[in-house]
């Protein structure tokens, strides 16, 4: 009886909805269609415009006219690794990004570990609000405050002076970006951070210390390598963020303090030679396909 | 990053369309240019009612654009560029058909012209053109083989700029940008331009090594002054981008020496915050000499020849002079500056004789063919990739 009754129903809602009858015989219809608009936007903007951007490593520009030459070479390439000058821009923009990885980590951790786990529902708000609201402001406007703090006549020097210490030329050098980076970045490390902290089961903690372990060890065997992966995925972000910016350069940075996208950026807007914009542009991708590869391992992307 | 790749996207379709149709030139000031042949109009017709401009800012200023439209009807779109070569690339980018002129520097001229970005313009249409300094009725950078490739605008020289507090009595070489006792007090603009200045240095201090044009430099002298840029990089505190950038590297006091153009001199008088001064050493000077050129596919020829009459006549040529810093080349417009701002004139050397040109080595592309017509000289490219190692 009860059969019937499901076999009729089945039989009515054939009549009713032939297509969802299609997606019950053919189960890869139904992802397929839910797929094509977001995946078909997502290879005609995003991949095609990667791989012209492969593609064009690969050509020349003629000097004098800068019009594009399609010879296939691997000129660009050869200088970038040949000229110790890209060498050098590339490395400091690597190692850059690492320290300020390294500082936001280790601001971030302790910060994120009070709100998760000791602060009260209240401060919990108030500190979210507090690492929240620089975001409100542009991006531009709080490197600039950063300029009137540490140029030759800023707050810095003028409170250095104020208690008797000498200046502090700390204005347009490489300490000055690794300040305003570490500064602009650091929410993007506490965010996933907190995130994982506040995952882990207060029961862990209960049972370590029934084990007898003390706070600080709890803290280290538990709490730790539960947060690593969203540690590593805040790391994503600074780290990738750091590497592809080259506004801050511009703006603190002094002489020596070319990156990598300061190089695309006058390669293209300025000699009008892009297929070495497109060559040198290649190396951030493959350091953050490494990175990627990493984070994937040490679980990241489960934390995000 | 999206901006990024959508300019290389749009690079590259325009490269695949433009394939073909620019074969590579020669790269000689006596090779003809592309569009050499192309013959200018001999009468200007009623203008088309739109002009599309790329320009420096503060060249197409409210205060004598609208008189223009309401003579003209020509309604004037401009794209202002940050720098010389952002010019080249936005007259390259357009494809032809997008913009009317440009307002392009010595240094951009001879790639726009043997680009074919720009085609000839006939000056018997500009009534004043008769007017002009005679320098700058056929200067190198905008006239080849007797044709015009544009019409001069204004000029100015890059001068010294410092701090009178750091230095009392005038520099009177630019050897204080070199000096190791200023180190961390410089600046002097992110530009490869600025190579020329460090080659006219070595013109004067360095006469052995023979150098006869600072903008035509054979692979010694070329190494010589990079060596010598190299050797003033931790001196720097900043290569500047923008003139604001370098005003406020004076007011707060984090250098007090570097290259400039008059209008910073003139913005900090008028700020008034540090007292500073400025001074065309002995050695001499760069220049800019600014050209308005024609785009080849311009869709507006006639409103951009009105345009041109209109800039050149001597009240105009005073108005951008003031406003912006920088010298007419209109000899006539003297009196027009000295109505508005008694002294400008003199400040200005407006009324300077041929022989002050001398001492200004104007902007010029780089370019493979030496004065003795060999082709062992340093094309603009290997200069801006020697910039690139000198500032990393």
């Amino acid at each position: 009886m009860a059969v019937t009754t499901t076999a009729g129903r089945l039989r009515k809602n054939r009549g009713a909805a032939p297509l969802q009858s299609l997606f019950w015989r053919l189960p890869w219809l139904r992802s397929a269609l839910l797929l094509t608009p977001p995946l078909g936007w997502f290879v005609l903007i995003y991949l095609s415009s990667l791989v012209l951007l492969l593609i064009t490593a690969f050509w020349t520009i003629d000097t004098f006219t800068t019009q594009i030459v399609q010879v296939w070479s691997l000129d660009n390439f050869t200088l970038i690794l040949n000229e110790p000058a890209y060498r050098l821009i590339i490395g400091r923009t690597v190692g850059l990004a690492a320290v300020v990885t390294i500082t936001d980590t280790v601001l971030a951790f302790p910060f994120a570990y009070f709100m998760a786990r000791v602060a009260t529902r209240r401060i919990q708000t108030l500190l979210f609000a507090a690492v929240l609201l620089p975001l409100w402001a542009s991006y531009l406007a709080r490197v600039y405050a950063w300029i009137l703090i540490l140029n030759h006549s800023g707050i810095l020097n003028w409170s250095l002076q104020s208690i008797g210490l000498p200046p502090a030329n700390v204005g347009y050098t490489i300490p000055a970006m690794w300040i305003v980076f570490s500064y602009i970045w650091l929410p993007f490390m506490i965010i996933p951070t907190y995130a994982a902290l506040e995952r882990v089961p207060e029961s862990l903690l209960e049972a370590a210390a029934d084990l007898g372990a003390p706070r600080w060890r709890a803290v280290r065997d538990v709490v730790l390598p539960l947060a690593i992966p969203g540690v590593v995925a805040g790391s994503i972000f600074t780290f990738s963020l750091t590497l592809g910016d080259y506004i801050t350069p511009i703006l603190v940075g002094g002489a020596g303090s070319t990156f990598i996208g300061n190089v695309v950026y006058s390669s293209v807007g300025i000699a009008n030679n892009v297929p070495f914009a497109a060559a040198l542009a290649m190396v951030p991708v493959a350091i953050m396909a490494v990175y990627l590869l990493i984070a994937r391992r040490l679980g990241a992307f489960e934390a995000l | 990053m999206w901006v990024r790749l959508g300019t290389i996207a749009a690079a590259a379709v325009i490269a695949i369309t433009a394939c073909g149709s620019n074969a590579s030139p020669g790269g000689s000031t006596a090779a003809q240019p592309p569009t050499a042949g192309m013959k200018p109009p001999t009468t200007v017709g009623a203008g088309e009612g739109q002009l599309n401009l790329i320009a420096w800012e503060g060249y197409v200023d409210d205060s004598w654009v609208k008189q223009f439209t309401a003579n003209t009807g020509c309604k004037v779109n401009a794209k202002y560029a940050g720098s010389s070569d952002e010019m080249v690339s936005l007259m390259k980018g357009g494809g032809g058909g997008q913009w009317d002129m440009v307002s392009a520097s010595g240094d951009a001229d001879l790639r726009l012209i043997y680009g074919g970005d720009v085609k000839p313009m006939n000056t018997d249409l500009i009534p004043d053109f008769k007017n002009f300094q005679t320098y700058f009725k056929a200067p190198g950078y905008n006239t080849i083989n007797g044709i015009h490739y544009g019409i001069s605008l204004q000029w100015g020289p890059n001068t010294l700029l410092y701090s009178t507090k750091k230095f009392p009595n005038a520099p009177t070489s630019w050897s204080v940008i070199y000096d190791p006792a200023n180190k961390g007090l410089v600046t002097v603009p992110d530009n490869p331009i600025q190579i020329a200045d460090a080659a006219l240095y070595l013109m004067k201090t360095q006469p052995n090594l023979g150098i006869k044009d600072p903008y035509e430099l054979t692979q010694k002298q070329f190494d010589a002054s990079v060596a010598l840029l190299k050797q003033q990089r931790p001196l720097i505190k900043k290569y500047w981008g923008t003139a604001g950038d370098e005003i406020t590297l004076f007011e707060n006091g984090d250098v007090v020496v570097g290259a400039a153009w008059p209008y910073q001199t003139i913005q900090l008088k008028a700020d008034g915050k540090v007292a500073v001064a400025d001074t065309i050493p002995t050695e001499g000077a760069t220049g800019w000499g600014d050209t308005w050129m024609l785009a080849t596919n311009a869709p507006h020829p006639n409103c951009a020849y009105l345009w041109t009459a209109y800039v050149s006549t001597a009240k105009v040529q005073a108005e951008q002079a003031l406003f912006f810093g920088e010298t007419p080349v209109n000899a006539m417009a003297c009196q027009e500056m000295e109505a508005l701002q008694a002294g400008s004139c003199a400040q200005y050397h407006a009324d300077a004789p041929g022989s002050y040109f001398n001492t200004i080595k104007f902007w010029k592309t780089p370019i493979a063919t030496c004065p003795d017509g060999s082709s062992n000289c340093i094309p603009y490219a290997q200069w801006q990739t020697a910039w690139t190692t000198i500032t990393a």
